[in-house]
Parts: C-alpha cells; structure tokens; sequence
C-alpha cells in the first residue's frame, strides 16, 4: 500500500505492508533509532513520537494510519532549541540514567511544554505517567522537565 | 583546577542518549543478519520425546545444544546451566532450541508449528515443596546450597532466655523491568567469533563462551554496547544469549541478532530469589537481645547459577546492623522447576533485610520500646565483631544519619508522630536503618577476580582508562573518569573511557556487588599515581595496575569466619505511606534516605543512584507481584508486571554524610544496591504502623495484607 505522510518535517511517499507496526517502519526502513521498543504494548512510552502533535506509541499504530499526516520523532526535534534545553535540563537534574527511557520522556516533554508551558509537579507528574524509566525514581527527569519550562520561557 | 570529587559533572555520554544517538544492541547498523527466535518449553518439568519441524526454507535453519563443538554448558560458577534444554526441560520459558532466518514474520509462522512432544514429569514449583522433598530434582535433597554459621553460645543463649520472639518474613520474587530487553549480535568471521550486546560483565560472557566452544583467548572477543540498565539482571544471563547467537553464527556463518520481546524477557531471564526467612529471638529479663536463631530458604529455581553467592549474602546480612552476641544461622539455596533466579541489585540482602529489620521492629513492640530507639541502642559500633567474627573497622555514622535524616524532613526519628486519621486513610510513618557490604563477598576479589585495571597515557597527553566495567546507566564512566582526572591532576575532557571490548582491556572484573567505584576506582588511583611518576610527555605509555586485598581483611572462605566484606555502606530510612484500612490499599507519600557511602564521587550520580533504588525498594515493598502458578508466571507483560509510575511515586529526598574510606578512591564507598536494601523494610514498616498490622510478606498488596495478623495477636 502506497502511504504518504510526512516525516520529520519531510514529504514522504512509500509502499509498505498497511499492517505494519510502526516503530519497525521508523526504525527499519527510515533508520530512526532514537525511536526504542521497550515493551511493544503502549505501557513503557520509550516508543513515543507526535502525530500530528499528539504524544503517541509508534507500537500501537500500524503504518496505514499515518496516511495523510505529519509524525515527528527525536531526529527530528533534535536540532531545536527546544531540544537543546531540554537536553541541558535534563543533564543538570540527573534526568538521564542508563538513556533507553530517555528519548520517550523527551518527546513526552515536549508535547506537555508545548501544549503547557509553565507546568505545575503535579501536571508534569501527569504528563510522564505513560513514560515508564527503571533508573531514576522520576524524581530528577520531573525537575528536568520544571528547569526547561523555567529556562525556556518564551520557547514553547 | 577545582577538585572535581563530589562536584557534579557533566556525564560524557547523556547527551548521545539523550539525542537517540547512542547506539543500543537492537539499533547497529548491521546489514544481512539472520533473527535467532526461541522455541521455549512450555512444561515446568517433563522429557522431551520429540521435535517436528515444518519443512524450512532455504536460508532457515535451527541450532540447539548438541551443536556446540565443546560444552552445551554455560560457565557461570559452576558449569550447571546448559545453554539448550538437554532431553529435559527443568522451567517454564527454558531454550530448547534457536531458529535462524532472515525475516521475523516468516520465524514466527515457522515457529507454531514446532511439535515437541512431552513427557510431564512431576514438578516441583514452591520452597516449602522443594524443603520437604515432594520430589527429588537436584542431588539428593533438592539443596543447591546449605551454609551454617555459628557465633558465640547461641545454645546458651536460648537456654537463658527469659522469652523468646519469633517470626517468619517472606518475600517474592521481582523482575528486574531493565528498560532495554536483553540482545546479543553476534558474528563468526575469520576464526573468530565477535559479540555485541547488553551486559554487565564482558569477560563473564567470554569466560562462558570458552569452554562451549573450546577455542583459544584470542579467538573470542566481547563488546558492551550502551547497555539500557542491568540491575544484575544482565550479570548472568547475557552469558546465555551470547552462547545462543555465537552459536547460530558459528554453524550458518552469518551474523545472528537476538533481541528479547519484552514478554519473552520476562519469561526467561532470572528474578530476584523468592525467600522465607524465620528469625526466633532469645530475650533475657530485662528484655536484652541474648542470641538470635535464623533460618534463610531461598529458591535458587531450576539451576543453581548464582545462588550459592546470594545466599553468601544474604546469611552475611540476616542479623542486619545488629549486635548479636550468640547467633545460629542456617541457609538453603534450593531447586524448583522455575525460572533460575540470579542476581538482581542487593543480591539476597533485600530479602534479609525485610525479616530483621521487621522483627526489629515486631521486637522492640512486644517489649513496648520505641522501635527506632531500640534500633539505635543494638546498633553495631566501630571495633565490634560481626556475624562472622571479623571487625567493624570504619565509625559507624548512625547518629549523624539520623540527625541528617530530621534535617531533611523536619521530623524527629525518635519521636514519629503516631498513626493519623485523615477521613477515610490513615497515615503513618516507618523506618529502617541498614548497611551493604562493598565488594565481593569474602575473598572473592583476591581469589576469583583478580581484577587488573590498565592506563594509557598517549602521546597527545590524553589518558585512556582500560577496563572491562561497563556504564549501564549508573554513572561509572563519569565517575572513574573522575577519579583518574583527579589523581592526575589533567582536566575531565582529557580522560578518554569507551564502551569495553574485551580484545583491547583487561579483565577488571564484574560490574557487579557494589564494587565498582571502591574496588576498580582504587585501582585506577593507585594505576593513575603510578603513571604520574613514569615516562615522559609525548610518549605513549601504559601502566598497570592489580588487586591486592589489604592484610588487615582476613577471610577464610571454607569456614566463613573473619570479614566478609573490607568496608560496609549505611544508610537510614523514613517513609510516609497513606493507608485505606478497608481496601488496604497503600500509597508511598514521601521517602527521606540518608546514606554513607564513604565519599560520593559525583553527588548528582550518587543522587539519582539513591532515588533509582529507593523506587525499585518500593516497587517491591508494594506493586511488584509475580505469582507463579503451576510454574507460569500469571504476569507475563509489562501491562500486568508493574513499576512504579511517575504518578504513582512519592518525593524522594536524599543526603549524604561524609565519611572517608581508607579503601577506596578519594574515599568512596559502594553505593549501587545499598538504597534497594533500605527501601522496603522502611515502607513495610509505615504500613504496619498505618494499619496495625504485622507486614511478614512482601510485596504487601491488598491481597497479602488481608491475611496478616493484627499486631499484638500474632502467636
């Protein structure tokens, strides 16, 4: 099936098995690592992009339903300046551990900051909740996620 | 330059990981490789009569243990474990043999088609069944393991005794949740088979691959790629799956990746041991602790892998923090057709921890003390004899823990308020007060690592760190670096610390046992001080440096008499949980930890290594259940096997008292397992005291809470 959508800010136009997951898609035939299985299930969010702006798992979506829209992973989130203090926040509380968790809970982040851009703990505790992370205890990856809105006023 | 010991720094590698550009096993770039899938036994115990195979098409194939060239045995202490079920299988999840090709889809067809034909043989499924010999699955008895230590009188003691206090503690086992699955590439090119993976310990790996194989050192080589955690569920294990995908690329001559679906995970890999702990305590009139009598049963599950050493820990730390002058201890590691249990952060003190400190805690109750009080008061001090008759050789730092630990959470640990009713919870506090031994356990660093650390000094000035202990996330590159940038006195940036690959450093050791930081760190030190005296600039050269246990530590290891461990960690616990008494349903609210772990090298890291454990302390204590039924695991998934969420844990806050250690780096202790260790017996404890009832399993879900006893009513 012939799937055209938009990835990482790129048009794209491709023939794929509709029924494909698409973090296999992502990470098999686009190269996007930064993309992680951790459960293949929708529990642990280590998969998560936006579609269409919307925090998702790629392992819940199959590949015919990113006809006609936009995703965006880390690839292409890293070179903003969202990211890059992001990055520095999360560097400076300790947020990022042994980093398999770590490219969820960017993206996760970055759908929260960008809908609200001065959180609250609870609100950031919210926002995470579908991130699951083994190392930290989530103390420091939700400071991390408090120092961005703090540094990045006006950003979001 | 401005000392960089305690001072956080930048960790090297956060940045690649936290732009997705650091490379996990599943994500190298590796072209026309075949997946190796599993065929698993579905029986916890039966023959295997048969295997049909659907015809396979060209370009798919399958590898089992008859086809290693040497051994179908994985060297782990012993050379129990086979690598494929061999005839029986022995657990639910256990390999019977791997299927090669190229496409996941087509493996997965083939694979339901696999027909085994079984022959059930009966099982043996829990510790009591196993102790009581229902059937005979291992030697004799079922006993993989069975250590006795006796100190003092404890006979006398009994005998003396104006009452005695008893209880029995369980805990179940816990899966580790490492957020990367396990994975293995592996190749055979030139005469050489090469493995990249997840692991802890690149030369256990080797060290298990060698005799399967029977090929000389340099034909064998092992990289760590960045390693998504561990926890020790990647101590042993990895080991396992290397064995399968050095295999597969042995006999088809291409690259073989193995890549652990999360449920297969959970299926196969080793757990924390399950335990039951029973502790009778000898009192004399004025309510003094005259002996304690302790018996550890820990289900070693269907091999016997590491157990032998766990259960070394877990008898080293079954009388806890506490003067004991006369104690009994007996200690049986025993076979089930389950899962082998292995390593998992604390390594049998978790589970010898939750039975003392909650019968410290039961004790200090039935004789009306203030529970924390009586702590304090039969607390081991500086110059005591331990459980093993060595010596405590560092100031033990009790009281300025617990001063910390009430400038953290402006509460007094000897006055805690009392349960609080508020609407329909209640609200109470709990403590733990507890230490972890760094390093191996006994001699094991002289005897059985000997670990040998490198550094290279380049002609450009930079320093290369040459060992084989690997960064899974806790921070070890970051503060080895440190350690060498310091006793150099060249800048952090200079300092040069890849991912190990065991044909370029030498065998440092496991990263494993709290050891790194202390043991390898001092190594380094001692490497660094070294090559600040030799060579000139702008020539290359490389020191060497190797493990000499200190002559004051003095272990012997047939008789477990002397110090198990050079130095201990400590640490003190306060938690607020909020209670439901007619659900039982328990929430953690706020968790204060205070440790001494000598010096922290890297207070950031030592941080987020304290609030790592303390939440994997508290998933235990509470939410993570595994239930094994007729051998399976009712919690197969992530969506049933449950870690604490960021909603549904609590603010931690930690700090840390300073005291130096002679034995390592700059002062620095062990740090890794110790708040694992601490965790759950302090939040048992605030459930008990919430609830008013006695807390003797863990985890303590609704489900176990509505069978324990009122306190006060127990026998």
């Amino acid at each position: 099936m012939i799937i055209k959508c938009i990835i990482n800010h790129k048009p794209c136009e491709f023939d794929t098995d509709p029924t494909k997951r698409v973090i296999d898609l992502l990470r098999e035939d686009f190269g996007l690592t930064g993309v992680k299985e951790g459960c293949g299930e929708g529990e642990c969010g280590a998969c998560s992009i936006l579609l269409n702006g919307q925090l998702t798992n790629s392992c819940l979506l199959a590949a015919l339903q990113l006809q006609g829209r936009e995703v965006l992973t880390l690839e292409g989130f890293r070179e903003t300046e969202q990211f890059r203090i992001l990055e520095e926040s999360f560097a400076e509380t300790g947020a990022v551990q042994c980093g398999f968790c770590t490219p969820g809970f960017i993206m996760a982040s970055k759908a929260l900051l960008s809908e609200n851009p001065s959180p609250t703990r609870e609100e950031v505790r919210d926002a995470l909740s579908g991130n699951l992370c083994r190392c930290t205890g989530y103390e420091s990856i939700i400071k991390g996620v408090l120092l961005a809105a703090e540094k990045g006023e006006g950003v979001w | 330059m401005q000392s960089l010991i305690s001072r956080p720094v930048k960790r090297p590698e956060g940045e690649d990981k936290a732009s997705g550009r650091a490379l996990y096993v599943a994500d190298l770039p590796k072209k026309d490789f075949l997946w190796g899938r599993y065929l698993l036994s579905d029986r916890p115990r039966a023959r295997i009569l048969s295997i049909t195979l659907p015809p396979l098409p060209p370009g798919y194939s399958t590898v089992s243990g008859e086809d290693f060239p040497a051994s179908g045995r994985a060297h782990i202490i012993k050379d129990d474990w086979p690598f494929f079920a061999e005839g029986e299988v022995n657990y639910i999840g256990e390999p019977i043999l791997l299927l090669l090709g190229a496409d996941a889809q087509v493996l997965h067809h083939l694979l339901n088609q696999i027909k085994v034909e079984y022959e059930d043989l009966p099982p043996v499924l829990t510790l009591e069944d196993s102790q009581n010999k229902k059937e005979i699955i291992f030697g004799r008895n079922n006993y993989f393991t069975e250590y006795k230590v006796i100190k003092g009188d404890p006979e006398g003691a009994f005998q003396k005794a104006d009452r005695v206090f008893e209880g029995t503690y369980r805990t179940g086992a816990q899966e580790h949740i490492y957020m990367e699955p396990q994975g293995m590439l592996a190749e055979y090119d030139e005469g050489i088979l090469t493995v990249y993976g997840s692991m802890q310990c690149p030369y256990y790996v080797k060290n298990a691959l060698l005799p399967a194989f029977g090929f000389s050192e340099d034909r064998i080589r092992i990289i760590q790629t960045t390693t998504g955690g561990g926890f020790g569920g990647k101590e042993d294990f990895p080991s396992l799956i290397a064995g399968h995908a050095t295999l597969g690329a042995y006999k088809t001559g291409k690259p073989v990746k193995i890549i652990l679906d999360r449920h297969t995970d959970i299926l196969m890999t080793p757990k924390r041991h399950p335990s039951k702990i029973s502790i009778r305590t000898a009192l004399d009139s004025q309510d003094r602790i005259l002996g304690m009598e302790i018996q550890i049963l820990i289900d070693g599950g269907a091999y016997e892998g590491l157990s032998s050493v766990v259960l070394q820990r877990a008898l080293f730390a079954s009388t806890g923090v506490y003067r004991i002058p006369n104690a009994r201890i007996t200690a049986l590691a025993l076979a089930t057709n389950t899962v082998p249990n292995g390593a998992f952060r604390g390594f049998g003190a978790p589970q010898a921890y939750f039975a003392i400190e909650t019968h410290m805690q039961e004790l200090a109750q039935f004789i009306k003390q203030d529970p924390v009080k009586f702590k304090r008061s039969n607390c081991v001090d500086y110059g005591d004899s331990t459980l093993t008759g060595g010596t405590i050789k560092e100031p033990v730092m009790v009281d300025e823990l617990l001063a910390k630990l009430k400038e953290i959470s402006g509460l007094d640990p000897y006055k805690l308020p009392p349960r609080e009713i508020k609407g329909s919870k209640t609200r109470a506090y709990g403590f733990s007060l507890f230490k972890h031994g760094c390093g191996f356990t006994g001699s094991g660093e002289r005897d059985k690592i000997k670990a040998v650390v490198k550094l290279r000094r380049n002609a450009d000035g930079t320093v290369e760190i040459l060992i084989a202990n690997t960064e899974i996330g806790q921070g070890a590159h970051t503060t080895l670096r440190k350690v060498v940038s310091e006793t150099l006195g060249i800048p952090f940036s200079r300092i040069i610390l890849n991912n190990p690959d065991t044909s370029r450093v030498p065998d440092s050791g496991p990263t494993v046992a709290s050891r790194t930081a202390m043991i390898v760190g001092n190594l380094l030190h001692r490497a660094a001080l070294k090559l600040k005296n030799q060579g000139t600039v702008g020539e290359e050269i490389t020191v060497e440096e190797r493990y000499a246990q200190p002559p004051e530590i003095v272990w012997d290891q047939e008789t477990f008499v002397g110090d198990a461990y050079p130095a201990f960690s400590w640490g003190a616990n306060l938690v607020e949980v909020e209670a439901d008494p007619l659900t039982l349903e328990v929430q953690v609210k706020n968790f204060w930890g205070t440790y001494d772990i000598g010096v922290p090298l890297d207070e950031r890291i030592a941080e987020g290594q304290m609030t790592g454990g303390i939440s994997q302390g508290i998933g235990y204590a509470t939410v993570e259940v595994l239930q094994n039924r007729e051998g399976r695991f009712l919690q197969q998934t992530m969506t049933d096997c449950l870690i604490p969420t960021a909603k549904d844990s609590p603010e931690i806050k930690v700090a840390f008292v300073n005291n130096p250690c002679p034995y390592g780096p700059f002062g620095a202790k062990g740090a890794g397992e110790l708040p694992l260790v601490g965790a759950a017996p302090a939040v048992a404890s605030a459930i008990s005291n919430a609830l008013d009832l006695l807390v003797r399993e863990l985890p303590a879900t609704p489900e176990s809470l509505i069978k324990e006893s009122k306190r006060g009513e127990q026998k």
